[in-house]
């Protein structure tokens, strides 16, 4: 078994184990997406207008919950310094903890997001559309969000820190991705939004990694 | 395998403050390096410099003719006040992990378990340990992939006699096999060994 299998392993097992998981985040999931129609008015045409959005946007509140604990309880406890005397980089141990939390909640609530948004009424064409955005969307919202929870790397109120470094890259995405999702209900061109979601994506897995080793090897010295 | 660790003229700060400079120190193989001084001395910042988690302010630190990237991912074990133990997995998947990571294999690992007399511990979590188990189970990985430099970080303070005089045994087995071991103690290493002072 490779370094990096025996590594993804071992962060599913932690990022599903107690005190967190899937379970957690489409709880929290459920909770915002009911709790937004409540203050966007009850009207089921307009429930159903802002529907993708609501349900597109819970989820990169969603994919915000367990940062925090991403790279801070390893440096904690000094699990860190044992990943960067293993035999993979520190760049691969950040994929390897990214793709754990997108597996462990990102593509859990990407599964949900469809429910949420027939629930709330959205036109029932945009479900593939809405799915791929998820998923695509998830990938970069845990890459995004690993690099945040690394910078706030031993610094106190880290969860807040980590929100405010986080919540502004995660503008882009949420942007194209409603854009695309908003497009299509309305029957116009809607391909632009989602190839640049996917190339802020593509520029998130690749390039997040490389500050994330930075970050770590910076916060042990 | 390592064939020598080489420190020249090192140097190390936290922050403002200067821990020591000029530090030389030659470890050879089958050699037993004990790191004495007082409190804050210096003896972890050095271990840490050693494995190449912390930029020292000047000085180098080599491993003969093996590239130190190479030789911090392969040949080197550090074991420290933090354990690195998840505190809601258990004994052994915690154990298995650390080993597989190292490079040893699953029977090596059980093998260790054996040697640090972890054998009843294994499907306990972690949390469950005291503080001796856990650091024994924190050395159990020492033992069970094999890497040529071990640096120590006062390994044995909280095991009893028994638990100390076979980890000892386990480091003569390593030092046999040209192994090499750095240690920051207070306490006489029960194996023999050269001692140098940190920050005199």
């Amino acid at each position: 078994m490779s370094a990096f299998l025996i590594l993804l392993r071992r962060e599913l097992a932690l990022a599903w184990g107690k005190g967190g998981g899937p379970l957690l985040a489409l709880a929290f999931y459920a909770g915002v997406v009911t709790l937004l129609p409540m203050a966007a008015g009850r009207a089921p045409e307009k429930l159903a207008a802002v529907a993708p959005g609501i349900a597109w946007l819970a989820l990169a509140l969603a994919a915000l919950l367990s940062l925090e604990r991403l790279f801070e309880r390893d440096y904690e406890d000094g699990a860190l310094d044992l990943l960067a005397l293993g035999p993979a980089s520190l760049e691969a141990v950040a994929v390897a903890k990214c793709l754990a939390q997108w597996l462990a909640s990102g593509a859990p609530l990407a599964l949900a997001a469809p429910v949420a948004a027939l629930a709330l009424g959205a036109d029932p064409k945009i479900i593939p559309l809405l799915v791929l955005c998820a998923l695509a969307g998830g990938l970069a919202f845990a890459f995004l969000g690993g690099l945040g929870a690394s910078l706030a790397l031993g610094s106190r109120r880290g969860g807040l820190l980590v929100a405010v470094i986080v919540l502004p890259l995660y503008v882009p995405p949420v942007i194209f991705g409603a854009g695309a999702l908003a497009a299509l209900s309305a029957d116009l061109p809607w391909t632009a939004g989602l190839w640049l979601m996917l190339a802020y994506c593509t520029a998130a897995v690749a390039l997040s990694p490389l500050a994330m080793a930075a970050a770590c090897r910076n916060a042990l010295d | 395998m390592l064939r020598v660790v080489r420190i020249q003229d090192l140097a190390i700060s936290r922050g403002e403050r200067s821990l020591f400079s000029g530090f030389n120190l030659q470890v050879e193989p089958g050699e037993a390096v004990a790191l004495t001084g007082r409190n804050g001395a210096g003896k972890t910042s050095l271990l840490r410099a050693v494995a190449g988690l912390l930029r020292p302010e000047a000085g180098e630190i080599s491993f003969g003719d093996t590239e130190p990237e190479t030789a911090r991912a392969e040949q080197l074990h550090m074991v420290g006040h933090h354990d690195g133990l998840k505190s809601t997995r258990t004994a052994w998947e915690e154990l298995r992990f650390q080993t597989l990571w190292t490079g040893g294999s699953e029977v090596s690992a059980r093998d260790a378990a054996q040697i640090m007399d972890l054998k009843r511990l294994v499907e306990l979590e972690v949390r469950r340990l005291s503080a001796g188990q856990r650091r024994r189970l924190a050395l159990a990985r020492l033992a069970a992939s094999p890497r040529s430099l071990w640096l120590l970080d006062e390994p044995m303070a909280p095991l009893d006699a028994g638990h100390r005089a076979a980890f000892g045994a386990v480091m003569a087995g390593h030092l046999a096999r040209g192994g090499m071991i750095m240690a920051a103690v207070h306490d006489p290493l029960p194996v023999p060994c050269r001692t140098v002072e940190v920050g005199a």
